[in-house]
């Protein structure tokens, strides 16, 4: 069994608006072990990136942790303070964003931008800096280095700049690498290669990776073990196996319907009726139970807990959910 | 479906067009050169079918859509809908047509105005095109509403009430409203969550049931286009490729951009034996293309020929037509 890199435990999330404060994670537990990726799977609005951003101590300014414990090599993140978490962030933890053109400076070249997590957290001069930085532009398979190192981030294409992003985030050889949407900006032929590209600097470093992403097709690819969110819960958490041939929350199975597939024959999608609720939107019971087709009178009134069936877990009244202790929806009545 | 369709029947015929950018700069900003956007693609589109046109960014595939409806001026070319030559209509000879071609774009909220109502901003067009009364303009509004999926009550909206699967549903009303026979949707569902998504995708199929619509359908997402398209055209740096119904393209792919496109795709299963054809390297700039084959820079079976001579666009079958010297 190979150790815990992290641990997150009930972390609630909240946003401060017009209304008073609204929960865009509600209590989330998950762990990653090394060398481990896991995928976070959900649709726009689930917590997923929310969740991301929270650990690296990025949260916006109307954000705030409300609750939980983020532990990572003995210290819990959520208590550490702005400075404490500057030395872990981009050096133990790093992250690689969805849209590398706005990730990146424009203002400033790549090669500067590239030595600065390496001159900050490692304390290298500029001359060592540089030319590990060449180094890691080798790495992530940019052709002329050298010639890069001085061009700005319009003057690379969308595939080489998200390149240049992943070399950013390994530049101090993290040991978790948080990856929020990848490859959803880029071309399919180039996600290929980026994916690949992952794969391969993962399993160099043994980094553990936490990959963000609403694509399944993605999942199957990368993933070790899935987390699949929904309005800000886990409704599901399994081994990659397990999610695709045999899952069980009504949520996933109905993700994984409505992706049309190219290898089959389907007259029609099956489509989840309705949409994903807005954060304001107060829904008794199991947060899917609107737009979940065997919803029962029960799945309408109380809220089910997370169950072991098998090696996975399930957040279902109709797979032996039980009555949940972590009642957050009385508790942000209550607010 | 295609095959029971003669050459008489074609909806839109489209021959050898072209769209050039040009790229000014210098003191007296002169024309330096030009980005070929779209380069020579011909296609009949037939009544009452789906023709999903894939590849990926800067394929031309959207300039193509705009340019088959007359919203951008060609370069060179022809374009022939329903019998007539349109090639150099002017705006106001275009205007009774423009009710038969419609667009759904991809970012409704884009394309919709922030501070109109939602049953005014579909009314619209039957004010200009119509000279229906203002009772009747509203019923077949809410009509309209009802027919996407959405309820009479949302007339008075305001974009930012909806969700984005609704707003592309509101796009939908408003590409509807004029009984249109063409319709151009560019990436319509790309924005969309994938349960969203299904639910746009089959609320298109069943109107193109009940309305009779042709569907030019723009996409990246091959899934998608798999199962809504009847003929499937690949592009390339805005060259055609290969086009064909989509049971050939999809099981009986030849050209080596389209297998490595089929082959690139990440699949919602586990099955850890596939093999996937890595292609190299970037998209080439659509400004200065690559010699001969565009595709040579990237090809994995590229060949001397290939950089130096461009491939004849043939049919290698009844109804499959393929750009490569090999295939």
């Amino acid at each position: 069994m190979a150790e815990e890199v992290l641990r997150v435990k009930d972390l609630e999330v909240q946003f401060k608006t017009a209304e008073g404060y609204l929960s865009a994670v509600r209590g989330i537990s998950f762990n990653l072990k090394k060398g481990e990726t896991v995928c976070v799977v959900g649709e726009s609005g689930c917590g997923k990136s929310i969740s991301a951003l929270s650990i690296m101590g990025l949260l916006p300014a109307n954000g705030r942790i409300a609750n939980g414990e983020i532990w990572f090599d003995g210290k819990d993140l959520v208590k550490l303070r702005q400075d404490e978490i500057q030395k872990i962030r981009g050096n133990d933890i790093s992250m690689i964003f969805q849209e590398p053109m706005t990730a990146l400076n424009p203002v400033f070249t790549i090669g500067f931008q590239l030595c600065e997590p390496l001159r900050i957290h490692q304390n290298l001069n500029k001359t060592v800096a540089a030319k590990k930085a060449v180094e890691l532009l080798k790495q992530v398979g940019i052709s002329e280095p050298e010639r890069r190192m001085k061009q700005y981030p319009h003057e690379l294409s969308g595939g080489m700049r998200q390149r240049v992003m992943i070399a950013i985030a390994l530049a101090c050889e993290p040991k978790i690498l948080i990856a929020d949407e990848p490859t959803t900006a880029l071309d399919v032929t180039i996600q290929a290669q980026i994916l690949d590209l992952l794969n391969e600097l993962k399993q160099k470093f043994n980094t553990s990776v936490i990959m963000i992403t609403h694509d399944m097709g993605v999942v199957a690819e990368v993933a070790d073990r899935v987390i699949v969110m929904y309005a800000g819960e886990v409704v599901e958490e399994g081994d990659v196996e397990t999610i695709f041939n045999d899952p069980q929350h009504p949520y996933t199975q109905g993700l994984l319907a409505s992706v049309p597939n190219v290898d089959r024959e389907q007259e029609e999608l099956t489509a989840i009726p309705g949409s994903m609720p807005s954060l304001n939107e107060k829904i008794e019971g199991c947060r899917f139970h609107p737009r979940c087709p065997f919803a029962t009178e029960k799945c309408k009134l109380q809220h089910p807990s997370m169950t072991m069936i098998g090696n996975h877990k399930v957040r279902c009244w109709l797979k032996g959910g039980q009555v949940s202790d972590d009642n957050i929806n009385s508790q942000r009545d209550a607010l | 479906m295609t095959t029971t369709l003669t050459a008489k029947e074609t909806l839109f015929e489209v021959t050898n067009v072209k769209k050039y950018y040009p790229i000014k700069g210098g003191l007296l900003r002169t024309t330096k050169g030009q980005v070929k956007a779209v380069d020579g693609v011909s296609l009949q589109i037939y009544p009452k079918e789906t023709l999903g046109v894939v590849g990926e960014s800067g394929c031309g595939k959207s300039t193509l859509g705009r340019v088959i409806l007359g919203l951008e001026p060609l370069t060179d070319g022809q374009l022939v809908f329903k019998g007539q030559d349109i090639t150099h209509y002017r705006a106001s000879q275009l205007k009774p047509l423009r009710k038969e071609m419609q667009m759904i774009f991809q970012d409704p909220f884009a394309s919709l105005d922030p501070r109109q109502r939602i049953g005014p901003a579909i009314e619209e067009a039957l004010i200009i095109h119509t000279n229906l009364s203002a009772s009747e303009r509203k019923k077949r509004v809410s009509d309209l509403l009802v027919e996407v999926g959405l309820k009479k009550e949302h007339y008075y909206r305001f974009p930012h009430e909806f969700s984005g699967g609704q707003r592309q549903r509101v796009g939908i009303a408003r590409a509807l409203t004029l009984n249109p026979s063409f319709i151009v949707c560019d990436e319509a569902v790309s924005a969309l969550d994938v349960s969203v998504q299904a639910q746009v995708i089959n609320l298109l199929k069943r109107l193109q049931k009940d309305y009779e619509l042709t569907y030019l359908f723009i996409s990246h997402d091959l899934g998608v286009v798999k199962h809504i398209s009847d003929r499937v055209l690949v592009m390339y740096l805005g060259s055609m490729c290969e086009l064909g119904s989509v049971e050939e393209i999809f099981s009986n792919p030849l050209h080596p951009y389209t297998q490595a496109l089929l082959s690139s795709i990440p699949r919602p299963e586990i099955r850890k034996d596939r093999e996937r054809i890595k292609l190299q390297g970037e998209i080439p700039s659509p400004a200065n293309p690559p010699s001969g084959c565009r595709f040579h820079t990237r090809c994995p079976l590229a060949q001397e020929i290939c950089a130096r001579k461009v491939p004849e666009y043939r049919e290698v079958k009844p109804g499959h037509h393929v750009a490569c010297h090999f295939a």
